[in-house]
């Protein structure tokens, strides 16, 4: 890509990385919540793959760690899910409920939603990357 | 009662479906077995499920009829005009009148009953500390539908994985 772009990408992607996990750290107090804030989470890496090509966004996370962490979010979502087995039943929401409106409020649930961030946004980044490594193949083969 | 009959037959349909040699008798027990379960959802007071369920199996089992029959099936319409008008005719008085029952029992347009949501809305803050409901809702009161869609992506991830994978695998070999 052109040096504008480049330049440009350069200063936005820590913006909108940086906005993805604010969307899903506010989830239980503004609109938002792990799903959206996981898609502008995977943008963002997309965003750096489309200016600066596949090795520097491999270079930050590569297939195998994708996976991994994918698989580490899904795990944790169920983890907070088998958390309520100790107050009696499955997702219950044993932990402090908290002043509302405070960060640090609702229980489980900010929890969930950075499982779920987690999740969708290395999931979607995933995917993104094993197309792109079929279309490279696709052309030299 | 009847759920355990249902659940008898369809385990009598899928051993069916493995045991027979011939592949159209195997794909009509398969179908068999989904509109049983079809009817359990019904039974189990799930009738949203139960819809989903029955146009999913129509859709497969059309796909796969046509996919183990090897040659196409005459339409045979000459000299049976009669029958087949009465009964086209019948079948949509029937599905009128059927139509006609179920939508009377409908709340009018614009008068939704929120039986559920009100005690959602009434609660959902002090109960749960969330001050976005939404979330309180997906994450805390229906968490476990959040679980299975988390599932689905999951599972959607790892197949378009495993489909897309071996390119990439050649590649460094």
């Amino acid at each position: 890509m052109s040096l504008i772009v480049k330049t440009i990408t350069r200063l936005t992607v820590g913006l909108i990385l940086l906005f993805g996990i604010y969307i899903i750290l506010h989830g239980h107090l503004s609109p938002g919540g792990g799903f959206a804030g996981g898609v502008i989470v995977a943008l963002s890496f997309v965003h750096l793959m489309l200016a600066f090509g596949k090795d520097t966004a491999v270079a930050k996370i590569s297939s195998n760690l994708a996976s991994n962490l994918e698989s580490i979010g899904a795990l944790m979502f169920l983890g907070v899910a088998l958390l309520g087995f100790l107050g009696g039943s499955f997702f219950l929401n044993i932990l402090g409920k908290g002043q509302s409106f405070k960060l640090f409020s609702a229980g489980s649930i900010p929890l969930s939603n950075i499982a779920i961030g987690i999740k969708v946004g290395v999931g979607l980044f995933a995917i993104f990357l094993a197309l792109v490594i079929l279309e490279k193949s696709k052309k030299e083969g | 009662m009847e759920l355990h009959i249902l659940l008898i037959f369809m385990i009598l349909g899928a051993i069916i479906a493995i045991e027979v040699k011939d592949l159209l008798s195997s794909v009509v027990a398969v179908g068999a077995v989904g509109f049983a379960l079809c009817l359990a959802f019904l039974i189990l007071k799930a009738p949203d499920l139960a819809i989903t369920q029955l146009v999913v199996e129509i859709l497969c089992l059309i796909i796969l009829i046509r996919a183990t029959i090897k040659r196409d099936l005459p339409l045979v319409i000459e000299g049976r005009w009669v029958f087949n008008t009465i009964s086209t005719l019948v079948f949509m008085a029937v599905f009128m009148f059927c139509a006609w029952l179920a939508l009377k029992e409908l709340p009018r347009f614009g008068e939704p009953l929120m039986l559920v949501v009100k005690k959602y809305l009434a609660e959902a803050r002090v109960s749960t500390g969330a001050a976005n409901i939404v979330t309180a809702v997906i994450l805390d009161f229906r968490a476990y539908d959040t679980l299975g869609e988390a599932t689905v992506l999951f599972a959607s991830v790892i197949g378009i994985m495993a489909v897309l994978r071996r390119p990439g695998r050649k590649k460094n070999k």
